[in-house]
């Protein structure tokens, strides 16, 4: 048997595992679930430190390392180990005795997400859709446009509305928001369709994967 | 030292990532805070199996039940970091052809789909229950899911073919992507945008304190 077909016969077994779950929780799932709990860990320890530990540390101070002894400077590329000794401060959370110190590291983190979500967030998510929504209401000609237009705005403010919870939503705010979670309720219903659609393309393609790749019944 | 620093790190980087924003000379330390996060960010993972593999070695010592199944989640995180790291040629450790590569389509790929393609059922009940019209509101909820699972189907159009061009539940459904849905994503996008930024506001002036624990 070729290592193709053997891998085949490992991922069908696996996927027979999971899908086992749907009669009852039985060893075989448990083995399934533990072995994709282990592998899971496993596969993002192996990217983190190809994709991230190794080009964005260890690259930065080896490179300054090189500068150091081949031209006896001190490199910016030296900063790098503030980023490095910030990163091993996290991994004392495992000793409760000094685990306080991780949260220095947290800090950072928090700091740049916030930081940067600020501008990315305020630009992307509220600028661009604010502008994007400020359309012209009549449309000479073209009556799906101009319907179209009026779906828009009126959706997007009375959806706004609703999130405005500073003023009691009675009378005509009251009213406003109402129509305004129609709108969010048929938005919530085409996420909801695509959801359940994407989750049936997966077991889809597991069934095409077992009865065609593992079975050869089909294709 | 436990509280104070945390507060002034977070509000000097947090300032720091703003002002780059606005003031291009600055970007140098956007970009290098930006590597230290992922530094940092590697570290979590790292944080994050390491105790994984603690709390299971911990099952196995102490022979609980479950001890075979923590077993089995360290051999798995063997099984796969071993020729990662150190049999499936370094950098290019995710092509094919690379015994990472073979783990990652046979054993991590199987596993992870399934998993998700399980929830497919409990969709199902989901549905169930949010499907059933008990409001104006539920109702709009189930019409537009409805017309829109039936519409982008084959199916949706060859029911409603003996429908003029332009009406068919294809159209209805693209209808309803790019106008009513719209305007509720832009409601929702915008409603985030306000929250996220007095949210960061909040963290960077220090009024909001949650991330540091309750200590």
């Amino acid at each position: 048997m070729s290592g193709e077909v053997v891998g085949v016969w490992i991922g069908a077994i696996l996927t027979l595992g999971i899908f086992s779950f749907l009669y009852k929780d039985n060893p075989f799932y448990k083995f399934s679930e533990a072995l994709f709990v282990g592998v899971s860990a496993g596969y993002w320890f192996v990217v983190t430190f190809w994709q991230y530990f190794l080009p964005k540390l260890i690259d930065n101070l080896a490179l300054a390392y090189t500068v150091l002894s081949v031209e006896g400077k001190i490199d910016y590329h030296w900063v790098y180990v503030l980023g490095g000794g910030l990163g091993v401060l996290m991994l004392l959370r495992l000793f409760p005795s000094v685990g306080w110190l991780s949260r220095w590291s947290l800090a950072f983190i928090v700091g740049t997400t916030a930081g940067l979500q600020f501008t990315r967030y305020l630009e992307s998510n509220g600028i661009i859709q604010v502008k994007g929504t400020i359309l012209p209401l009549i449309v000479g000609g073209n009556l799906n446009t101009t319907i179209g237009n009026l779906v828009i705005v009126v959706g997007t403010f009375c959806g706004l509305i609703y999130f405005f919870f500073s003023k009691e939503h009675k009378g005509a705010f009251g009213g406003a928001a109402r129509v305004g979670v129609w709108f969010l309720m048929i938005t919530f219903g085409a996420l909801f369709g695509y959801t359940v659609m994407s989750r049936m393309s997966l077991l889809i393609g597991r069934m095409d994967y077992l009865f065609s790749n593992w079975l050869h019944l089909i294709g | 030292m436990r509280r104070e620093v945390p507060l002034v790190l977070t509000a000097m980087v947090g300032l720091t990532m703003i002002v780059s924003h606005f003031i291009p000379p600055f970007n140098i330390l956007n970009d290098l805070f930006e590597d230290w996060f992922f530094i940092i960010a590697a570290f979590a993972i790292y944080l994050g199996v390491l105790n994984l593999l603690r709390v299971n070695a911990d099952k196995i010592y102490k022979k609980q039940a479950d001890a075979p199944f923590g077993l089995v989640v360290i051999l798995g995180f063997l099984v796969i970091t071993i020729p990662g790291l150190f049999f499936s040629g370094g950098r290019s450790f995710s092509d094919p052809g690379t015994p990472f590569y073979y783990l990652y389509i046979h054993v991590y790929y199987p596993l992870s789909a399934t998993m998700f393609a399980l929830l497919a059922f409990f969709v199902a009940s989901a549905s169930y229950r949010a499907f059933r019209a008990r409001n104006v509101e539920a109702t709009m909820l189930l019409v537009a899911a409805f017309i829109l699972m039936l519409g982008r189907v084959p199916i949706g159009d060859w029911m409603t073919a003996w429908l003029p061009e332009g009406y068919r539940l294809g159209e209805w459904a693209d209808w309803i992507m790019d106008f009513p849905q719209t305007a509720g994503q832009k409601a929702i996008m915008i409603g985030i945008a306000l929250g996220v930024v007095s949210s960061a506001l909040r963290v960077i002036l220090g009024l909001e304190r949650a991330y540091m624990g309750g200590e």
